[in-house]
């Protein structure tokens, strides 16, 4: 299933926060998205998720969702959104027990999904007697449990430290090689985005506008923490957003 | 060159409590013990208080005779049938404000209104609603419980954390699901600690209610103790009050222990 964004806007009252944006996202694929903060990023998955509505444009699904697919479009959310009273196996089964799914289905689905996010010891854990990034991980196989068309992953490794990050930017990787899902990935970290996207988008200031698509055709599993390729299109990332990034940082908050 | 050398003074430390177990029974038994010494001794009149041991023979005598029973089992009945009424009225229509404009608009001033009666004060109509018998007490207590009820579970609605709500919504779960498995557990806590302050108020309720017209009951005991100046039994009485306070606090403290063992 691949997506289309047909000139989409939105604005919050009167400001606007997305202006005009037209992407393309190719099944298998993952687009990061990457601005400075407050440039709409969210705002923006959040229209393609669904969970809020453009003022205007369009945002189309091309193509069936594959079969066995619940949810479409799956969200990974930066604080995790585990309920605190549910064990880890538990917080997985909420999103597969409105599908009518029989118990030992169900089962086996959130023993794949834990196995493939190495938690296969932790079923039975609360989420604060985990780490944030196996609290991550627990959202990312909940997410997966859902068999998505696309995730979309809202700055996921932005509450871990540097170490927890690299680390799950592995996993990411492992994850997509073995089951090349569809991705929208928005982060303000550029190592993130030079080691995740097949494309990344670069937003302006708010309102948030496409600055510049560019697409990295190294292979995900070939991209390394120093790979001087990457450097190049990090530093190149860096002098786009630069810019924006301080007239964003000097601008007086809407609340 | 000797320079003085001395430890970083500490200033951390304090402002967090914690549990001393036995230390609340510690200050009762010296209270009771002074007020034993004192008026064995004297200089405690006893028009002033009576002597801890006579209260506790009062007790005794109580439990001998079956009167006991007689007394707390009406008031007990009342406050259970009383309370379920008004604190299961309550967390609907308190969950209900939570979730709909149109019920929070309307029914958030009515509720404001009604808090600050003293619903004691209503009680001579209740009678003439529901009749002398336990009908207007029963009202009484369930009006007593519902509102504080209402106010605590509305804003234990209210603080859920909305990103686990959007979190919902975005696996497709039903409405009806996000509101049993997202919505009533997050808000279990602070429904929980709700339902002291409800219980507190009902059993306030309980006693003033059996002291204005009740022939058996812990409220109509302590009445007639009090109109005899009996301050043996009017303690005992209280004793007994105060125990039916802190056995219900427990038994919440235990609910809580059990339904929210995820959060500590
Ligand atoms: N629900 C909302 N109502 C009003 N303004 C909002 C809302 N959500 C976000 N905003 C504003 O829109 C802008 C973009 O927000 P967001 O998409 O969260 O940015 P980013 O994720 O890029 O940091 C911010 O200025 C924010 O204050
Ligand atoms: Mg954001």
């Amino acid at each position: 299933m691949d997506l289309t964004l047909n000139h989409v806007s939105h604005r919050y009252s009167d400001m606007p926060v997305v202006d005009d944006i037209s992407l393309h996202i190719p099944a298998g694929e993952i687009l990061c998205v990457i601005g400075p903060s407050g440039c709409g990023k969210s705002t923006l998955l959040r229209l393609i998720g669904g969970l809020e509505q453009p003022t205007s444009g369009e945002i189309l699904q091309i193509g069936e969702p594959p079969v066995g697919c619940l949810n479409p479009l799956t969200y990974v959310f930066q604080d995790f959104a585990l309920l605190p009273w549910r064990t880890v196996r538990a917080n997985v089964s909420l999103v597969l027990e409105d599908h009518g799914i029989r118990r030992a289905e169900r089962n086996r689905i959130i023993d794949d999904v834990l196995a493939r996010t190495r938690l296969s010891d932790f079923g039975d854990a609360l989420p604060k007697q985990l780490s944030g990034g196996m609290k991550q991980r627990v959202a990312i196989a909940r997410a997966l449990a859902v068999n998505p068309a696309v995730m979309l992953l809202d700055e996921p490794l932005s509450a871990l430290d540097a170490q927890t990050r690299e680390l799950l930017m592995e996993d990411l990787v492992g994850l997509w090689e073995r089951q090349k899902f569809t991705g929208v990935y928005v982060t303000h970290n550029l190592a993130e985005a030079v080691r995740l996207g097949h494309r990344i988008a670069v937003l302006s200031r708010r309102p948030g506008r496409v600055r510049e698509l560019i697409k990295i055709d190294i292979p995900l599993k070939d991209r390394h923490m120093a790979h001087p390729e990457l450097e190049a299109i990090q530093t190149r990332l860096w002098d786009l957003m630069r810019e924006e990034a301080t007239a964003a940082d000097r601008e007086l908050q809407h609340v | 060159m000797s320079e003085e050398t001395r430890n970083v003074p500490y200033r951390g430390g304090g402002f967090s409590p914690v549990a001393k177990r036995g230390a609340g029974f510690v200050v009762f038994v010296v209270l009771v013990a002074l007020a034993e010494w004192g008026t064995r001794a004297g200089w405690i009149s006893n028009l002033t208080l009576p002597r801890p041991s006579d209260v506790g023979a009062t007790l005794v005598e109580l439990w001998q005779s079956g009167l006991l029973w007689t007394h707390i089992v009406p008031s007990l009945t009342r406050l259970v049938v009383g309370s379920a009424m008004g604190i299961s009225a309550g967390i609907c229509i308190g969950v209900m404000i939570g979730l709909f404009s149109y019920v929070r608009a309307g029914l958030i001033p009515l509720v404001a209104a009604i808090f600050p009666i003293p619903k004691i004060a209503l009680l001579p109509l209740f009678v003439i609603w529901f009749g002398i018998d336990e009908g207007s007490k029963y009202a009484l207590i369930a009006l007593g419980t519902f509102t504080p009820t209402i106010v605590a579970t509305y804003g234990a609605v209210d603080n859920v954390d909305r990103t686990l709500v959007r979190m919902g919504q975005s696996f497709g779960l039903s409405w009806s699901s996000i509101v049993r498995k997202i919505i009533l557990p997050g808000a279990l806590p602070g429904i929980l600690s709700g339902l002291r302050v409800s219980i507190a108020i009902g059993i306030i309720l309980l006693v003033a209610a059996e002291m204005l017209g009740a022939e058996y009951g812990i409220g109509a005991y302590i009445l007639q103790a009090g109109s005899l100046y009996d301050l043996e039994r009017l303690f005992a009485g209280v004793l007994i009050l105060s125990v039916l306070g802190v056995v219900t606090s427990w038994a919440i403290g235990q609910l809580e222990k059990r339904l929210l063992r995820w959060r500590n």
